[in-house]
């Protein structure tokens, strides 16, 4: 069978599954629900949460969707993801087709149907949403057909092409170079990956937990990749191990930039570098990457008896939970808004409530107390409430004077977001940097040096996965586009 | 993977090894430092490059066994592997002719990364007088080498087993007070670099110190070897290691440093 029979709307056993049940009847079918580990259990390990669909759930599910002849959830997907063909073939049963259709835009389906933002994405554009029904969970599709493939053990047959033999590098391992790299290696470039960490996943692997996305998943991925002809290189940091001048001397032609988001920020308040006060990236650095608290691992693990967690991002969630499985008996989310205004979706919200998590909303550090150690002992909060709406829409919170508490702590995590990695930054001469510190690119992703385009992180400053990688897709075909007629001149 | 050509004890706690390293060797300059990694469950440790042979592709790093990893490294002998090695990290040291003396003050093992600084100093031209101090003479590393690139070399000891006896300090000031001081780099143990600093800034000579926080990816990610410098927060690994030494918080730095002791 072919892509076009796979994909086409109009192919006979398409039509045949529209006619099977009417609209009425498909609606009619309640969402399915995820199954899920206790939460009492899971903060006792590190497994998975979310265990996936199964083949009936998800044929079920897939049946729910109305096959919109102009289907508005692609719009809503940063890669443009073939929304109705890959769910179609999975109502069907033909899971290698759904997982080929996946491959097709998107590098890392397994990893996206976990952490992308559905709700906000391709699930709020769902015809179902106008219907005021619920939208049909294509996220857990998108990890049911890619998780399928890899129990098969099986690489999309798409990923193989003729190579061209130009070399292209690509600078970060993480969704937005992954997913540059798979859209090269597709192309037939020989793409070179070159991770500063020791290990390939970028924030894959740093940061997001494997409550949320087993290393398993990321590796499986990454296989799918070195099959596609895709090389790894880690320890190996662009504009310092290798300069700009090294990589043209090496013959690549092109250079990918996906160096993500550095530097954390603090909040620049009294006490902040008490020891016990850190950012979430070291924190869940040191716990996902670095394996610590586990046996066999040498990196010290930052434990406490009561956590709090500053910010309401899905890092600042990631933190938290993370650390009720590190043994804090009490982890709280210390966020300055009101829970509706949490940038952290829905879902891990209401996770991190399960595993016993407090929240502490309109409230906002102003100090950290320490013992006579320089450990943390205390946070000093001020209690805000909401004014009117600022630039972002959402209401202003604003201190109510006098009311300050202080909460005893012995471990504080400080998730208020990301400045860009300034190493390529500082050490590629000419490369033009917004006043934000990120690389300025054109709407191809071309920075002002012509042979190199950046994306993700270091691009948007601080953004999603999805994002991320929808940079990645648009770069490799700006750049593919722009060396192959450089080629043919 | 980075094997390990060449071991060599300096005392009891403190090792040179000569590894493989041939992309480091080629791009690092006096100031960078490398992480690496003994282990598949190890630590990332960041520690000093005390020269590099870029024809040979290697770097010379100088370990004092001070907890369980750099022990492992230690531990370590030639034909061994380093399981990853990343650099060259930091900001390189600013070389230049000074308008006078510049003083190169190293303590214990801060005397490796001060090496390269001592030769590229004097290769820039400058007069270098180079003090070096330790606890005792056995401590004393890379005295040979760093005598070929001195045009002095004061040597201090805790026990006066080995040239003056008192403190690294009363070595630089002597510099000072019989010759025209125009910089002072002082590398060493966070207390060292805090009294150079307190002695210099009375006579008001600029100077450089580099710092060894604790790091974890040492690419400007976690923010664990932050620091205040001028009453501002700074990241070692991606704004340093060096910085002006009369406005770094040593105290807080000492402080930190036991994070997870």
């Amino acid at each position: 069978m072919t892509n076009k029979d796979i994909q086409d709307r109009d192919a006979a056993w398409r039509q045949d599954l529209r006619k099977a049940l009417t609209a009425k009847e498909r609606a009619d079918i309640p969402r399915v629900s995820m199954p899920m580990l206790d939460g009492a259990y899971r903060i006792t390990c590190n497994e998975e949460v979310n265990q996936g669909l199964s083949f009936e759930q998800a044929t079920l599910e897939a049946t729910r969707c109305l096959d919109c002849p102009n289907p508005t959830c692609v719009e809503g997907c940063p890669v443009g993801i073939h929304i109705p063909d890959f769910i179609k073939n999975i109502q069907r049963g033909d899971l290698k087709a759904a997982a080929t259709i996946l491959k097709s835009t998107s590098a890392l389906p397994a990893v996206c149907g976990r952490v992308c933002p559905q709700e906000k994405q391709c699930e709020s554009r769902c015809i179902y949403n106008k219907m005021k029904k619920e939208p049909v969970a294509i996220g857990y599709l998108e990890r049911f057909a890619a998780d399928a493939e890899i129990e098969r053990g099986e690489t999309a047959a798409d990923n193989k092409r003729e190579g061209n033999g130009i070399r292209v590098a690509v600078a970060g391992s993480g969704p937005a170079g992954l997913s540059f790299a798979g859209e090269m290696a597709r192309r037939g470039f020989e793409v070179d990956v070159f991770e500063a960490l020791h290990e390939i996943g970028g924030v894959l692997k740093y940061g997001i937990p494997e409550f949320r996305l087993p290393n398993s998943v990321v590796d499986a991925e990454l296989d799918s990749l070195r099959k596609a002809g895709v090389r790894f290189h880690t320890d190996t940091i662009i504009g310092k191990t290798l300069s700009y001048d090294d990589l043209l001397n090496q013959g690549f032609k092109g250079i990918f930039v996906a160096s993500g988001a550095g530097l954390p920020r603090f909040m620049n308040i009294p006490g902040e570098n008490y020891c016990g006060v850190l950012s979430s990236n070291e924190y869940l650095t040191r716990i996902n990457l670095m394996g610590a608290g586990k046996a066999g691992h040498d990196t010290p693990a930052p434990t406490g008896r009561c956590v709090a967690v500053i910010g309401g991002g899905n890092t600042a969630m990631d933190s938290v939970r993370t650390a009720r499985r590190m043994g804090a008996e009490r982890a709280i989310i210390i966020y300055r808004r009101s829970e509706a205004e949490m940038p952290a979706r829905r879902e891990e919200i209401e996770h991190a409530k399960q595993e016993g998590v407090e929240f502490m909303t309109l409230a906002n550090p102003v100090e950290y107390l320490a013992d006579d150690k320089g450990r943390v002992r205390a946070v000093r909060v001020q209690r805000m409430e909401l004014g009117e709406p600022d630039a972002s829409g959402r209401r202003r919170p604003v201190a109510i004077p006098g009311a300050i508490d202080e909460i005893a702590i012995d471990l504080a995590i400080v998730s208020v977001g990301v400045s860009p990695n300034p190493l390529i930054p500082d050490n590629i001469a000419g490369l033009d940097v917004t006043e934000r510190g990120t690389i300025a690119v054109d709407d191809t992703h071309r920075s002002s040096i012509p042979t190199i385009y950046a994306g993700g992180d270091i691009v948007r400053g601080g953004a999603t996965v999805i994002l991320a990688m929808g940079d990645g897709r648009q770069a490799a075909a700006a750049m593919a586009e722009k060396l192959l007629s450089d080629a043919n001149l | 993977m980075n094997r390990i050509i060449e071991k060599e004890h300096f005392s009891e706690n403190v090792v040179k090894l000569v590894v493989e390293a041939p992309e480091v060797a080629r791009a690092r300059k006096p100031g960078h430092f490398v992480i690496v990694r003994c282990g598949q469950g190890g630590e990332r440790i960041p520690l000093t490059i005390a020269d590099a042979d870029p024809t040979k592709g290697t770097v010379t790093l100088v370990v004092q066994a001070v907890g369980l990893s750099t022990r492992k490294i230690c531990d370590l002998n030639a034909g061994d592997t380093l399981t990853d090695l990343v650099g060259p990290l930091g900001r390189a040291t600013d070389i230049a002719l000074r308008d006078g003396t510049v003083v190169c003050c190293g303590g214990g093992v801060g005397v490796a990364p001060l090496l390269p600084i001592i030769k590229a100093m004097k290769e820039a031209g400058n007069r270098v007088v180079s003090v070096l101090a330790a606890r005792n003479k056995d401590l004393i590393i890379l005295e040979d080498e760093v005598r070929r690139y001195s045009d002095e070399v004061i040597i201090m000891t805790d026990d006066g087993s080995a040239g003056h006896k008192g403190l690294v300090t009363a070595g630089v000031e002597e510099v000072i007070k019989r010759e025209n001081v125009a910089e002072v780099v002082a590398i060493g143990p966070a207390v060292m670099m805090k009294f150079v600093a307190l002695l210099t800034k009375q006579y008001q000579i600029p100077t450089i110190v580099s710092l060894n926080t604790i790091m974890v990816d040492g690419t400007g990610m976690c923010g664990a070897c932050r620091v205040k410098v001028g009453g501002k927060t700074r990241f070692v690994c991606v704004d340093g290691p060096e910085f002006d030494a009369h406005q770094v918080d040593f105290d807080e730095m000492i402080m930190r440093m036991k994070a997870y002791n």
